[in-house]
C-alpha cells in the first residue's frame, strides 16, 4: 500500500548530539491541505519542516513526498530534486537580483515566454504585479515576504514548507500577510506544512495543527479540536490560557467546584476551563471568588481569581465592569460552555 | 486523520522498499561526495608538507645536531628567546599605549593617528632594518657627526645589536597588537568601563582592573602574531648580526644543500612556533577574541588640553615617523640619487624584470588561493559537518607555520610526489622537485592561504543559509549556487581577499631566498641581496615598490575601520 499524500513522515528519528530533536515522529499532509506545525522553541519542528526540504537528513525513520521516498536514514534526495518551495522567516530573496529575476529563478528552464507569463501570473497572486523591476532592498518586509512566497510557488511545486514566515513582521502586516499566503495556497491548490510558535497563527491558518514538544509530536487534529479537545495540559495551557480544576469523582458522577464534568476517563485527569467559558455574575448559582491581578487586553478585561481554597482561574470580564484587585464576586460557567477532562503532563 | 502520540507511525507505513530501491531513486550521491573530497584533498595538500618536516625528525641525523650542538645551536636558542620576548613585550608595551591613547583621549590629529598608526605594517622589518643601519649605524652619517662633535670615543648605543634589531621589529610589528587592542576597546570596553567608574574605581584602577583583562584575549592574539612573524624572518635579524634558530636553516640550507639537514633543523622552529601558540592559549585563557562581543557602548574619549594634548600628538607623530615617515624618506632621497646619477639606467631595466617576477608570483598565487578558498567555504555550505569544518581549519594551519618550515616542507613533499610518480613510470622534470615556480607557488599558498580563506569564508557568511537553501529548493544543483548565488553576492570579499594574499606574495621574502629558481629573483631577494651589500642606494627602488604595494592592504584596512567606525 503506497500512499500519494503530498508528505508522509514515519518514525522520524534526528539527534543532535545529545539531543534528541525529533523521537519517533509520524505527520501527514493531505491534497490541498495546511498543516500548521505548532510548538515552544526548541520542539523540533524547525527540524522536522528541514528534514521534509531535505536540508537535514534524518538518523532513522522515512519521509515520503508524494508517494516518492526521498529519506529513508540512510540516503536522502538533495532539495533540489525535491519540487518543495520554501519560505523562511527571513525573506531570503536573492539581492542581487530583480523580483522578477528572483521569481524566475526556479523556472529559469522554461522558454522566456513562458517564464515571463508565469512571472506575470506568481506576481498577480501575490498582488504585487507593479513591482517586477525593483531590487530587493527597495520592498518593504511584507512586500519581500510576498515576493518570497511568489518565487516559491512559481516553479508549481506540489508542496510548501514555511518556517516562521510570518515572524518577523508586525502584528497588522502579519494578519494581512496571513491572508494572502492562505489566498495563495487554495488559488494554487497546493498543500503547505507551515512551522510556527504562535498558537493563534496556527489556529487561524491550519487545516489541521500538529502539537510538538521536546521532539514528539503531542496531537495532531482540527484547530478547533485541539482547542477545545486537547490530549493533555501541555496542549491546552500552550494553544491559550487555561485553568485546571480538581475533579471529584463520587459513585460514578464527575463534578468540580464549577459544577458537573462529562467525559471523564481516569482518576488523574483535571477539568480544563478557559477565561471564555467564565463570567462573572450577580446570581446565587456562581461560587464566591477574590479578583487577585487584573489586566486590561483591550476588547475584555482579564481578571485572575482565587477561590476559598487556594485555586487560582483566570476569567473575562467586561469593560463595562472592570474589576480591581480585592473585588469579591460571583462567577459561573457560561451556558452552554463545559469543562473538558484533560489528562495531566507527566 | 489524528496522529495520536500512542501511534504516531502507523499511518500508510509501507515497508516494501529495500535499500536498494532508495539508491536508485537517490541516484546522484556519488556527485554530492565532490564537496567534502574537495575539502579533504585541500586539507592533505596543505599539511603534508608540514607532516612531511615533522616526520624527519623520527630519523635524527645524529652527527648533524651534534656537531651543531657544540657550535652554534645554544647561542641560537639563546638569541631566539631573548628576540622573541624582547619584541613581544616592546609591540605589547608600544601598541597596547597607542590603543589607549587613540581611544580614550582626544587630542590634535588624534582621528588620523587612529588608523595612520597602521601604516607600518607596510614597512618590511628587512627594509627598516637596513635603512636604520645605513643612517644611524656606526658608518652612517649620523655617528659620523656624534664622533665629529664628542670625538671619536664618545659613547653610543651600540645600533647593530639585539636591542637595535628588538626595536626594529616592534616599530614595525606594534600595528598587530595595536589593531586587535583597538578593535577590543571600541567593541567592548565602554560600558565595562562606565561600570566600573560608577562602582567607584578611579580611571587607572577602571583600566587595570577591568579594560586590561577584557582586552587579554586580543592582547595574546596580537602578540602571537608579532611573535610568529619575527620567528619567520632571517634577513633582518642578520642584518643584525643576531643568529636565531631560523637563521640556522638559512645557513645549512644554502651552505650545506643538505635536505636532511635543514628539515631536522627547521623542525626547531616549528617547535619553537608550537610554543608561541601555546603561549597564545595560555595567556587568553578560557576567554575568546570578540566573544564578549556585543554592541557594548565605545569609550567615551577625553579631551586632552595643553602639555598633555602636546605630548600625545608627539608621541603618536614620533613613533609614526620612526617606523614609516623617515625610513620612506630616505629611500625615496636615494632612489632619487641614484636615478639621477650616473648609474641609474641599468637598474631600471632590472627593475622592471623582477616587478615581472613578483607580480607573476603574486597572481598565481592568489588565483589558486582563491580558487581553493571558494571550494573550500562552499564545501563547508553544501555539506557542513564535522569533516568539512575540521578540513577547513587544517587548511589554514600554513598561516601560523613559519616561512622557513613552510618552504623545506614544500621541498620535501614534492621530492615525495617526484618519487611516487617515478614508480609510475612518469617522473616530472628534476627541476620542478628542487626549484621551480611550481614550488614556490606551492609554498606560497600554503603559507598565504589562511588570509584568503577566512576573508572569502566571511563573505559568504554574510548569504544567509535560508538563501542556499531556497535557491536548491528552487532546483539549483550545489554548483549552480555557488556561480548564480554565492559568487556574485560575495563579489567584493573574493577581491579583497585576492588582493591581501597578492601583498602578502609581494613582500614575502624567506621562502622566496630558499625556494627560488636560479635566476629567478624577486623584488624583496633583490632589495635583500643589495642592501647585504651596503648598496642602499640600488635597494631604495624595490624597497619603495614593495611599500607601496603593502599600503593597498593597509588602505583597505582604514577604509574598512573608519568605515565600521561611522556606523556606531
Amino acid at each position: 500500500m503506497s500512499s500519494t499524500r503530498p508528505v508522509e513522515v514515519t518514525n522520524a528519528m534526528k539527534r543532535f548530539g545529545d539531543t534528541l530533536a525529533l523521537h519517533d515522529v509520524g505527520i501527514r499532509v493531505d491534497d490541498a491541505e495546511i498543516l500548521a506545525l505548532v510548538g515552544p522553541s526548541g520542539c523540533g519542528k524547525s527540524t522536522l519542516l528541514r528534514i521534509v526540504g531535505g536540508l537535514e537528513s534524518l538518523d532513522s525513520g522515512s519521509v515520503r513526498l508524494a508517494g516518492r521516498l526521498v529519506d529513508d536514514g540512510t540516503t536522502r534526495l538533495p532539495p533540489e530534486r525535491r519540487g518543495i518551495g520554501l519560505v523562511f522567516q527571513e525573506h531570503a530573496l536573492f539581492p542581487h537580483l530583480t523580483v522578477r529575476s528572483n521569481v524566475a529563478f526556479g523556472i529559469r528552464d522554461r522558454s522566456a515566454v513562458d517564464q515571463r507569463r508565469r512571472v506575470d501570473e506568481m506576481l498577480a497572486v501575490v498582488s504585487l504585479p507593479e513591482l517586477g523591476d525593483r531590487y530587493p532592498h527597495e520592498l518593504s518586509g511584507g512586500e519581500r515576504q510576498r515576493i518570497a512566497l511568489a518565487r516559491a510557488l512559481a516553479p508549481e511545486p506540489a508542496l510548501m514548507l514555511f518556517d516562521e514566515p510570518f515572524a518577523s513582521l508586525d502584528r497588522n502586516l502579519r494578519v494581512d500577510l496571513r491572508r494572502h499566503v492562505v489566498d495563495a495556497l487554495r488559488a494554487t491548490g497546493t498543500a503547505a506544512v507551515m512551522v510556527t510558535h504562535d498558537q493563534h497563527e496556527a489556529l487561524a491558518i491550519g487545516d489541521r495543527v500538529a502539537v510538538m514538544r521536546s521532539g514528539r509530536i503531542v496531537q495532531t487534529d482540527t484547530p478547533s479540536r485541539v482547542y477545545h479537545s486537547p490530549v493533555d495540559e501541555f496542549v491546552a495551557a500552550f494553544l491559550d490560557e487555561a485553568s485546571f480544576l480538581p475533579i471529584d469523582q463520587v459513585d460514578g458522577t464527575a463534578s468540580t467546584v464549577l459544577g458537573g464534568v462529562g467525559g471523564v476517563t481516569s482518576p488523574t485527569q483535571r477539568a480544563m476551563v478557559r477565561p471564555d467559558d467564565l463570567e462573572f455574575t450577580d446570581a446565587d448559582t456562581g461560587i464566591d471568588v477574590e479578583v487577585t491581578a487584573v489586566e486590561y487586553r483591550g476588547m475584555h478585561w482579564f481578571a485572575e481569581v482565587g477561590l476559598h481554597d487556594g485555586t487560582t482561574m483566570r476569567a473575562l470580564a467586561s469593560h463595562l465592569h472592570p474589576p480591581r484587585v480585592g473585588d469579591r464576586g460571583r462567577i459561573r460557567l457560561v451556558a452552554g460552555h463545559a469543562q473538558v477532562p484533560v489528562e495531566p503532563v507527566d | 486523520m489524528t496522529i495520536t502520540p500512542d501511534a504516531p507511525t502507523d499511518v500508510g507505513r509501507d515497508t516494501s522498499d529495500s535499500v536498494d530501491n532508495v539508491e536508485r531513486q537517490l541516484g546522484d550521491r556519488a556527485s554530492r561526495a565532490g564537496w567534502p573530497l574537495l575539502a579533504i584533498i585541500v586539507a592533505v595538500l596543505v599539511v603534508v608538507p608540514v607532516s612531511l618536516l615533522a616526520a624527519s625528525i623520527l630519523d635524527p641525523n645524529v652527527d648533524v645536531w651534534r656537531q651543531q650542538w657544540r657550535t652554534r645551536l645554544p647561542g641560537q636558542l639563546v638569541d631566539t628567546a631573548v628576540l622573541l620576548a624582547g619584541v613581544a613585550v616592546g609591540s605589547l608595551v608600544l601598541g597596547c599605549s597607542l590603543a589607549w591613547l587613540v581611544s580614550a583621549y582626544r587630542f590634535p590629529g588624534s582621528r588620523w593617528f587612529a588608523w595612520l598608526l597602521i601604516a607600518p605594517l607596510a614597512m618590511p622589518s628587512y627594509v627598516l632594518g637596513f635603512v636604520t643601519l645605513s643612517v644611524i649605524g656606526f658608518t652612517g652619517p649620523i655617528q659620523g657627526w656624534w664622533r665629529d662633535v664628542f670625538g671619536d670615543d664618545a659613547w653610543f648605543p651600540p645600533v647593530r645589536s639585539m636591542g637595535g634589531a628588538i626595536v626594529v621589529f616592534t616599530l614595525v610589528l606594534y600595528p598587530y597588537v595595536f589593531l586587535l587592542a583597538r578593535a577590543a576597546l571600541s567593541e567592548q570596553a565602554g560600558s565595562a568601563y562606565d561600570v566600573a567608574r560608577s562602582l567607584g574605581a578611579g580611571p587607572l584602577e577602571a583600566a587595570r582592573r577591568v579594560v586590561l583583562p577584557l582586552l587579554r584575549p586580543a592582547l595574546a592574539a596580537g602578540v602571537s602574531i608579532v611573535m610568529m612573524e619575527t620567528l619567520t624572518d632571517f634577513a633582518t635579524v642578520q642584518y643584525f648580526g643576531i643568529d636565531t634558530v631560523s637563521v640556522g636553516v638559512f645557513r645549512i640550507w644554502r651552505g650545506t644543500f643538505d635536505r636532511d639537514a635543514a628539515s631536522e633543523f627547521a623542525t626547531l622552529v616549528l617547535v619553537v612556533a608550537l610554543l608561541v601558540i601555546g603561549l597564545e592559549r595560555a595567556l587568553r585563557g578560557r576567554a575568546r577574541f570578540g566573544e564578549a562581543g556585543g554592541a557594548g557602548a565605545r569609550l567615551e574619549r577625553r579631551r586632552l588640553t595643553g602639555g598633555k594634548a602636546i605630548g600625545a600628538t608627539a608621541a603618536c607623530s614620533l613613533v609614526l615617523l620612526l617606523s614609516f615617515g623617515l625610513p620612506t624618506a630616505q629611500l625615496v632621497s636615494w632612489a632619487i640619487d641614484e636615478a639621477t646619477g650616473p648609474r641609474g639606467t641599468p637598474l631600471v631595466d632590472r627593475f622592471v624584470e623582477f616587478l615581472q617576477n613578483s607580480v607573476i608570483l603574486a597572481v598565481l598565487t592568489s588565483t589558486v588561493c582563491v580558487i581553493v578558498a571558494l571550494g573550500v567555504t562552499n564545501a563547508r555550505r553544501f555539506s557542513p559537518g564535522r569533516t568539512t569544518g575540521v578540513a577547513t581549519r587544517m587548511t589554514a594551519i600554513g598561516y601560523a607555520v613559519p616561512g622557513p618550515v613552510v618552504a623545506i616542507g614544500v621541498v620535501l613533499a614534492l621530492v615525495q610526489l617526484d618519487d611516487v610518480l617515478e614508480w609510475f613510470g612518469l617522473g616530472l622534470p628534476g627541476v620542478v622537485a628542487t626549484g621551480s615556480i611550481v614550488g614556490l607557488v606551492y609554498a606560497y599558498s600554503v603559507r598565504f592561504l589562511a588570509p584568503g580563506l577566512n576573508t572569502i569564508e566571511a563573505g559568504l557568511d554574510q548569504v544567509p543559509e535560508a538563501v542556499t537553501s531556497s535557491a536548491r529548493s528552487l532546483g539549483a544543483r550545489p554548483g549552480t549556487v555557488a556561480r548564480r548565488i554565492h559568487l556574485p553576492l560575495s563579489r567584493a570579499s573574493i577581491l579583497t581577499g585576492a588582493v591581501l594574499v597578492a601583498v602578502d606574495s609581494v613582500k614575502e621574502l624567506p621562502i622566496a631566498l630558499l625556494l627560488r629558481p636560479i635566476g629567478f629573483d624577486t623584488l624583496p631577494v633583490w632589495t635583500y641581496n643589495l642592501a647585504s651589500e651596503s648598496r642602499f642606494e640600488q635597494a631604495a627602488l624595490p624597497a619603495i615598490a614593495i611599500i607601496v604595494v603593502a599600503l593597498v592592504p593597509v588602505a583597505v584596512l582604514s577604509r574598512q575601520l573608519s568605515l565600521s567606525a561611522d556606523r556606531r
